[in-house]
């Protein structure tokens, strides 16, 4: 490769044509630092999540001089990540992440690959050691925008500083434009320190990034002809339809109520059709409910909104909903036949796709397979009348599912209601057991998977919305992942509600040793907890234990009526599987309810 | 028929990919040219794109293009099921400073050439039959001492392929390829 010997030449010729029509404009000169804070102001930003170092003291020495923008100082950079996700999840305004280079960088990688797997918009910015220092192994420098490269949806270093408004500018319209992400600007010192020309968001120019939002209208006609005839047709939705924004929520409930299709959703995509909705098969997938994943397999039209295929979803690809047509809107193209290959490919924003989508149906007079939908949904009714949600609960012992079923009967009058969860065994229950309304309300780790999101993604969530209830269902393993983060919701006055289900295992990895590894438990459960109430009061907090199904609802409510941070320590069944459950590989009408577990157990045993 | 086919960055309709089995388990050979800007790291998104998802890489040239509209072109041969090639074509687009994704091998026809450099050393009869067969192949000596020659050589992958097997017997020692720099044919 040629090495780019150029660049300044070309950047001055760049910089000179800018001059020329900037006469006109206000020319403001100020230090790198300041612009940062600037571009921040001027991007609409009122919170950002940070932790000081050495590269970054010119930017925190300019927050410190202004009271524009909120900085919320956290624990472990890890957890500002997080937290910039819940507020960025709950607001559906991309989150903003200040923290120093070399560890404080490194340190954002797990928070930063979690957004770009989940499509959360976020703008990380990093210090960097001075420009004539790089590369030279200096004190806590990292290789960040190479670290970062692979987990970010694009990554700048800033070597001069009058690119770095323009940078920060265009790092904003990256992370919102098209499928969000994480984006990443690398800033160092000296470019902070140094003076230069700050240029305003609309003068910053987003060259080519311009994803299309509108979807071909001959596919949408062959959706909608698609639409007209199904017999069997089944929504399925995911997070493009919350990332779309509420336009999106409320034409897909338009439309769902409109032709009266059956409708599932990912984890991801979880209240953008309400829970209490007739049409609602609840969630699929891995841990979803049987009638959505027996639908998703006998349907003959799946209409794929904003969901992406994910292995977790799909099970055994080559047994997926072997009879189906299979239309798919994504604003990616990446995601088009990616897994599954789909006969009706539509590339564009979720709102305007269903917009027009609705437009064409409506024009085309509204036309549905009557008697084909009657006869599907009595199907339907027959596989939810297998209920395999149900447990057997107990006088003594407090079931982690009646745990939940207690925190939404008590809770879900709250239409401020924001629940985050941790991974594992506890998250697919919450999301089998509490009810979404709308969108923005549900914030976890879907695709990474990321133990230890939960409590700082609820304090970013309470951040954005200091008087709602937030609360956390958390497993004692992910909680004490990223537990420092207590001492921000105490220093801020954030009063997360962390709601731990506590079996003293880990849960999940149990559950799989239990029905595939013959039950040796390898390192799966929780040795040497420490006392959870005496934790939270260690930290300011208020703590509470319950352990007797009889005083759950006391407990519930006090944790409720509590005006500060709770840990309720809901100590639970430890040996509860999570069902129903398709293993690992199989298909999605091989589903493994309670019942069959033992049968299941035995016949792993043999293999 | 090329311009119909253009793979341009957000679109899948017109994608060649309709054309053949999409299903189908051959693995085909296809040479892309991927236009970028001209930036800091854009060779590493490429690279990093292959490596991470486990496509593979059989050629790959990048210089700039454009001086004015400071861009890039890379140009990629890869190996794969049309699928794979497919979504190696889609994951490129995606990258930010990606401005278009060319697949030359269903764009219509194209021209592909590659330049090596050949270091044979040898005396007597093989050194006077090394300067015949680079004659015949319209190779030419870019550097010549009573021992060795260097030859320079333009051509396919195929015929610098061809070249590099008759000269190993006579005294080849080293070779350099600058990998295929591919355009499409016609205006």
């Amino acid at each position: 490769m040629r090495p780019r010997l150029d660049r300044g030449f070309f950047y001055a010729l760049r910089m000179h044509g800018r001059t020329a029509e900037g006469t006109e404009r206000q020319m403001t000169q100020m230090t790198g630092a300041k612009m940062v804070v600037q571009a921040l102001k001027d991007q609409g930003v009122e919170v950002i999540f940070g932790y000081p170092g050495g590269a970054v003291l010119p930017i925190y020495d300019e927050l410190f001089q202004q009271n524009d923008i909120r900085h919320i100082l956290v624990r472990h950079e890890q957890g500002a990540v997080h937290m910039a996700e819940g507020y960025a999840r709950s607001t559906g305004k991309p989150g903003v992440v200040l923290v120093t280079s070399g560890p404080g960088a490194t340190n954002t990688v797990t928070g930063i690959t979690d957004a770009l797997m989940d499509s959360i918009p976020l703008v990380v910015l990093t210090g960097q050691v001075p420009t004539f220092m790089v590369g030279n192994d200096a004190f806590q420098e990292a290789d960040t925008v190479g670290t970062t490269r692979p987990c970010t949806k694009h990554n700048w270093l800033v070597k001069e500083t009058d690119r770095l408004a323009q940078t920060i500018h265009q790092a904003f319209h990256v992370a919102t434009t098209g499928r969000p992400g994480p984006v990443l600007v690398d800033i160092p010192k000296d470019v902070q320190f140094a003076t230069g020309t700050y240029v305003a968001p609309r003068e910053a120019g987003n060259a080519h990034y311009q994803p299309r939002l509108k979807g071909d209208a001959e596919m949408i006609t062959r959706l909608v002809e698609a639409m007209e005839t199904a017999e069997r047709p089944i929504f399925y939705t995911g997070g493009g339809v919350i990332n779309s924004g509420d336009a999106a929520t409320q034409l897909l409930r338009e439309l769902v109520d409109a032709t009266g299709f059956p409708i599932t959703s990912t984890l991801m995509g979880l209240g953008a059709y309400p829970a209490s909705g007739k049409n609602w098969l609840g969630m699929l997938g891995m841990h979803g409910l049987y009638e959505a994943n027996l639908a998703m397999h006998g349907c003959d039209l799946m209409i794929n909104i904003g969901a992406r295929f994910d292995d977790r979803i799909t099970g055994r690809v080559a047994d997926f909903s072997p009879g189906s047509r299979k239309a798919h809107i994504d604003i990616d193209p990446s995601s088009i036949n990616k897994t599954i290959r789909v006969d009706i490919p539509i590339i564009g924003d979720v709102a305007h796709v269903l917009e027009d989508l609705l437009r064409i149906w409506k024009s085309r007079g509204r036309k549905v397979n009557k008697e084909g939908l009657a006869r599907w949904w009595a199907r339907i009714a027959e596989w939810q009348a297998v209920e395999c949600l149900r447990y057997r609960n107990s006088d003594t012992v407090i079931k982690p599912q009646y745990a939940l079923q207690r925190l939404e009967a008590l809770t879900r009058h709250r239409a401020d209601r924001y629940i985050c969860t941790e991974v594992g065994q506890h998250q697919m229950w919450a999301a089998q057991f509490l009810g979404f309304e709308a969108p923005n309300r549900w914030m976890t780790s879907g695709g990474l998977g990321t133990m230890g999101y939960g409590l700082p993604a609820s304090i970013g969530v309470q951040v954005a919305h200091p008087e709602a209830l937030v609360i956390n269902v958390a497993g004692e393993g992910s909680w004490l992942m990223n537990m420092q983060e207590m001492g921000t919701a105490i220093q801020y006055c954030l009063p997360v509600k962390q709601f731990i289900l506590n079996n003293e295992r880990l849960g999940m990895v149990r559950q799989w040793q239990s029905l595939l590894h013959g039950n040796r438990y390898s390192h799966s459960w929780s040795e040497a907890l420490p006392d959870f109430v005496k934790l939270a009061e260690a930290f300011g907090g208020k703590g509470i234990r319950c352990s007797d199904p009889a005083d759950l609802d006391d407990a519930i409510a006090e944790m409720l009526a509590h005006d500060g941070p709770v840990i309720f320590d809901c100590l639970v069944e430890k040996h509860e599987d999570c069902f129903p459950m398709i293993p690992s590989g199989r298909a999605h009408n091989d589903m493994l309810l309670a019942a069959d577990a033992e049968a299941f157990r035995e016949g792993a045993a043999l293999v | 028929m090329a311009a119909a086919l253009n793979i341009q960055k957000g679109t899948s309709k017109h994608s060649a990919y309709d054309l053949r089995d999409p299903n189908s388990d051959v693995i085909e050979r296809h040479t892309l040219a991927v236009i970028v800007d001209n930036e800091p790291g854009v060779l590493a998104r490429v690279i990093g794109l292959f490596s991470g998802r486990g496509y593979n890489i059989d050629s790959l040239t990048v210089a700039e293009v454009d001086h004015t509209g400071h861009t890039s072109r890379i140009t990629i041969v890869t190996v794969g099921t049309p699928a794979v090639i497919e979504q190696i074509k889609a994951q490129l687009g995606r990258i930010v400073p990606v401005h278009q994704v060319h697949d030359l091998t269903v764009e219509g026809a194209s021209v592909e050439r590659e330049l090596a450099l050949f270091k044979v050393v040898g005396a007597g009869e093989k050194r006077v039959e090394a300067l015949r067969l680079a004659d015949i192949f319209r190779a030419n000596v870019v550097d010549s001492t009573l021992e060795s020659f260097v030859f320079e050589i333009t051509g396919t992958p195929q015929k610098v392929d061809a070249f590099a097997e008759l000269m190993r017997p006579l005294g080849l020692v080293e070779m350099a390829r600058t990998g295929i720099a591919a355009l499409s044919r016609g205006a």
